[in-house]
């Protein structure tokens, strides 16, 4: 059974019409990329399936409850996390204070027991504590925990945005560009970081320009263009297709 | 209620929401060229009429009324130039607590050098028993005067922004700013034009209003309040709106005299602004994509 | 009983508060703490301001309405003679069920009026759902819309305590009774109990600040910061923004409340000018120069920079001060003046000049 899908998935602004109709599924534990030039609409679909932006019409089913035009904040509820493709991550606070927000949804001390700071939440913060530093050890980054967290390094930053999501511990992540502005070996590394996360049992969704990333991590491609889906397959399969082929490099004369 | 009253009621509105009407223009053309809110706007019309009122002491009223204008603009200028150009983190937070402050200032160095006395122009003409008869409602001159400047003012604005040089620049710069300055356009400088122009006409109706509402240190505040519900409620940076929302919301401000005691007049038009606000903030004629996406 | 770290600035205000106390009864200028006493009752607005403004970007224009919404409630209420309503029902219960206050005027009458402790209760109560209400449209607005809307509704507050004879119009409201606080302490301006109401203000301040540094830590305190670091990111990860910049905008109204409540009891009365836009300008300017999200700095500039107005050093300047206070930390120090970059930077300067008297001595 799938654990996300999107049927007929529509959304205008104005006379553009971002997302046409698009119809595909994600199996759990799979890692599946969607690509298209730009403006094809793959960050609109995105947001449409986060809860950022609300459909036209249309269907999102993640493990079979709808939850279509749900605000994000129950979109995260559900167990789907995202990553922002300009890394939008907390500027006044520390690497680990960020990482620590990612807990929010796994943990329910309220307003009032923050005011007054009941013992009973004493065991819960040691644990976001103690979770948030497992996870910032996990990526490598743990003699960074208590920077400024938008004074780092680019590459450094998109780690600090997935330990953050990680913390959520999603069933589904939705990467947006993870390797935008990245180097051949920050790249890689994100590769591996990425098949590592998909061994702890999550399922990707990422969108990708990088054709060398997806071509290595993906074990479905979904190709987007001009708001309709064109394509769905295998790397190999995908590579081949002539659809894709033109809509990337321009018609060639017969 | 008679025909008579309501005929009175409606001139005194339509009056007064001209005034409004006029502040709602000028938050709006500086908000068209900059984005920014100016909340000093109220104190250019209270300055307008003190400066004349002090220079009418010794010179005639025309000239008194030219040279207050003149150095209402001037005071325009240069807040923009010294206040607003140098802003470190120009962000809709800071912007709007700059101007607060300026408005402070304005009023309090006001106040120190006009001190808190009430005080008004003389009428333009006749003075203040004479008054015309329109359909059994009686109304002073000054009315006239009012509706008169202000119909100017609109007309002038219309002609200078559709036709005149400085004007369409002004109008390239909000529509897009890259663009304008591409093509040659001064961006700062038509941002200094914009407080200037805004400074101008707020100075203009605060010396046409004076003789009918006084004058007073303070009076600008309440104007920027009710000038700013005025251009919400017409769609920020919609002149055309601007004129409709000051017709409707003084209207219903000169109307509530006769259900709610006067000393909460000032508060209707606060009433209809948080009204606005929570309804619709795109206001009458605005489009709501637009006003969601000028918010930053 | 280990005492985390983060209440160690609550110790050292401690400390510095009773330090105060005790050099200026020494000095025998002890009149002062009159006007530290109303410069604690401020700062609770300013510290919940700065909740506000600093960690979840919101501003707000409008805030001395909410405590004149505390101080106004306290008074009508504690300002009604029950004595002369006995053998109505309401008075009666009142007075039947302890919840009154019983003394003797100036002039040998027995005056009864509602407890101060209820009349508390109510203006929070009240302060809650006229919160909750704006709240609601006016969070869902933005930038200039919400600063407007704001100062909209802090007009209204305004107009209404002037213009509403139960107000007492333009004369506010006096001959407001001492808030009896524990045996023979009450919060009056009765000068022999001038240091008790100090400390009082300072206590009630204290705790105030303490509850703040314990949500600052919390996980909605994390969940706040995150709504003003970046909203869409924090939408992302699970936190309700409406909610979250709902209950901050309730609780800071809520202190404002409290601190108006108080102060109005320790000054005997309130006037509509608590109300004015002008009080309201002069919090987020406090705010601004502590450093909108310095919990510390909004303390420390509140008290001084209060206790300097009410001293009268500013004279009849005082609003334009204020006003030039916003213009310079605007243009100079947008984050504020007691900020850690700026005290690095004044670290780093200082640490320059040594090492050039070093060098030129060498």
């Amino acid at each position: 059974m799938s654990i996300l899908e999107v049927e007929n998935l529509n959304r205008s602004f104005g006379g553009l019409h971002a997302v046409n109709d698009v119809t595909f599924d994600v199996m759990p534990k799979q890692i599946k990329a969607v690509i298209g030039p730009n403006g094809a609409g793959k960050t609109t679909l995105f947001n449409l399936i986060a809860g950022a932006l609300e459909s036209d019409s249309g269907e999102v089913k993640f493990q079979g409850t709808r939850i279509t035009n749900l605000p994000s904040h129950r979109v995260a509820e559900q167990g789907i996390a995202r990553t922002f493709q300009n890394i939008k991550l907390y500027s006044n606070m520390t690497v680990l204070e960020n990482v620590m927000i990612g807990r929010h949804v796994r943990t329910g001390a309220g307003f009032f027991a923050g005011l007054m700071n009941f013992p009973k939440t004493w065991k819960e913060e040691r644990e976001i504590h103690e979770k948030s530093m497992e996870l910032i050890e996990m990526l490598g980054i743990a003699e960074l925990a208590d920077s400024d967290a938008t004074s780092l390094a680019f590459g450094q930053q998109r780690t600090v945005e997935f330990a953050r999501a990680l913390a959520m511990e999603p069933e589904l992540l939705l990467l947006d560009e993870p390797a935008a502005g990245l180097n051949i070996y920050e790249t890689a590394e994100i590769a591996e970081t990425i098949r590592k996360i998909r061994d702890w049992g999550i399922t990707i969704l990422i969108i990708e320009h990088d054709m060398s990333l997806v071509m290595d991590i993906s074990d479905e491609i979904t190709v987007l263009s001009s708001g309709k889906k064109i394509a769905e397959g295998l790397p190999e399969e995908i590579q081949r297709n002539e659809e894709v082929i033109k809509i990337y490099l321009g018609e060639e004369d017969a | 209620m008679s025909f008579e009253q309501l005929l009175q009621y409606l001139l005194s509105g339509v009056t007064m929401g001209s005034i409004y009407a006029i502040v709602a223009i000028g938050y709006n053309i500086i908000y068209n060229t900059t984005g920014i809110i100016n909340f000093a706007q109220g104190e250019f019309v209270m300055l307008g009429g003190m400066t004349a009122i002090s220079f009418n002491f010794f010179m005639p009223l025309p000239l008194a009324i030219f040279l207050s204008v003149i150095i209402v603009s001037f005071v325009g200028a240069f807040i923009d130039i010294v206040f607003i150009r140098n802003l470190k983190k120009p962000s809709v937070l800071n912007m709007i607590i700059v101007t607060i402050g300026l408005s402070t200032v304005i009023r309090e160095v006001a106040l120190h050098i006009w001190d808190e006395k009430v005080r008004s122009l003389p009428y333009f003409t006749g003075d203040e028993s004479s008054s015309i008869n329109i359909f059994g409602a009686y109304i002073s001159p000054q009315v006239l005067w009012v509706l008169g400047v202000s119909a100017v003012i609109v007309i002038g604005l219309t002609f200078f922004f559709k036709y005149t040089l400085p004007g369409r620049s002004m109008r390239a710069c909000s529509a897009n700013i890259t663009a304008a300055q591409l093509c040659g356009v001064n961006a700062k400088n038509m941002v200094t034009l914009s407080f200037m122009l805004s400074a101008a006409i707020g100075a203009i109706a605060g010396t046409v209003v004076s003789p009918i509402t006084m004058t007073q240190y303070d009076g600008g505040t309440s104007l920027a309040i009710k000038g700013f519900a005025v251009a919400i409620l017409g769609g920020l940076g919609n002149s055309t709106g601007a004129v409709v929302g000051g017709i409707v919301i003084g209207v219903l401000e000169a109307l509530s005299i006769s259900i709610l005691p006067s000393a909460y007049k000032d508060a209707i038009a606060i009433a209809l602004l948080l009204l606005i606000l929570f309804i619709k903030p795109s206001g009458l004629f605005g489009s709501s994509e637009v006003s969601a996406l000028k918010e930053y | 009983m280990k005492i985390s770290h983060k209440y160690v600035p609550v110790i050292i205000l401690l400390g510095g508060v009773i330090l105060f106390q005790l050099i200026s009864t020494l000095s025998g200028i002890e009149y002062i703490l009159t006007q530290m006493t109303m410069a604690g009752y401020y700062a609770m607005v300013i510290i919940g301001l700065t909740m506000l403004m600093g960690y979840t970007g919101q501003i707000s224009l409008g805030h001395a309405g909410f405590f004149a919404i505390g101080g106004y409630t306290s008074a009508v209420l504690t300002t009604q003679n029950l004595a002369a309503l006995k053998g109505t029902g309401l008075a009666d219960f009142i007075m039947n069920s302890g919840l009154s206050v019983s003394m003797t005027d100036t002039y040998g009458q027995e005056l009864v009026y509602l407890s101060p402790w209820i009349s508390l209760t109510l203006a929070i109560l009240i302060t809650i759902i006229v919160a909750f209400l704006i709240g609601i449209p006016i969070l869902k607005l933005k930038g200039h819309y919400l600063a407007m809307a704001t100062l909209g509704f802090g007009t209204i507050i305004y107009r209404i305590v002037l213009g509403a004879g139960i107000f007492g119009e333009a004369d506010g409201i006096s001959e407001v009774p001492a808030f009896p606080v524990l045996g023979g302490l009450s919060i009056s301006g009765d000068s022999a109990l001038r240091i008790e109401n100090y400390y009082i203000a300072w206590f009630v301040l204290g705790v105030g600040v303490l509850l703040l540094i314990n949500l600052v830590n919390s996980r909605a305190g994390r969940a706040l910061r995150s709504i003003h670091g970046s909203e869409d990111a924090a939408s992302a990860m699970g936190v309700d923004t409406a909610r979250y910049k709902l209950a901050i905008f309730v609780l800071s109204a809520v202190y404002a409340a409290v601190g108006g409540v108080l102060l109005t009891h320790f000054n005997g009365g309130i006037g509509p000018s608590e109300a004015s836009i002008m009080k309201s300008v002069r919090y987020v300017a406090i705010v601004a120069v502590g450093g909108m999200a310095n919990l510390w700095g909004a303390l420390i500039m509140g008290v001084l920079l209060n206790f300097l107005s009410l001293r009268g050093y500013f004279g009849s300047y005082d609003d334009a001060f204020f006003g030039v206070i916003l213009i310079v930390i605007m243009l100079f120090f947008p984050d504020g003046l007691l900020t850690r970059d700026n005290f690095k930077g004044l670290k780093q300067k200082i640490q320059r000049l040594i090492a050039r008297e070093k060098r030129t001595a060498e």
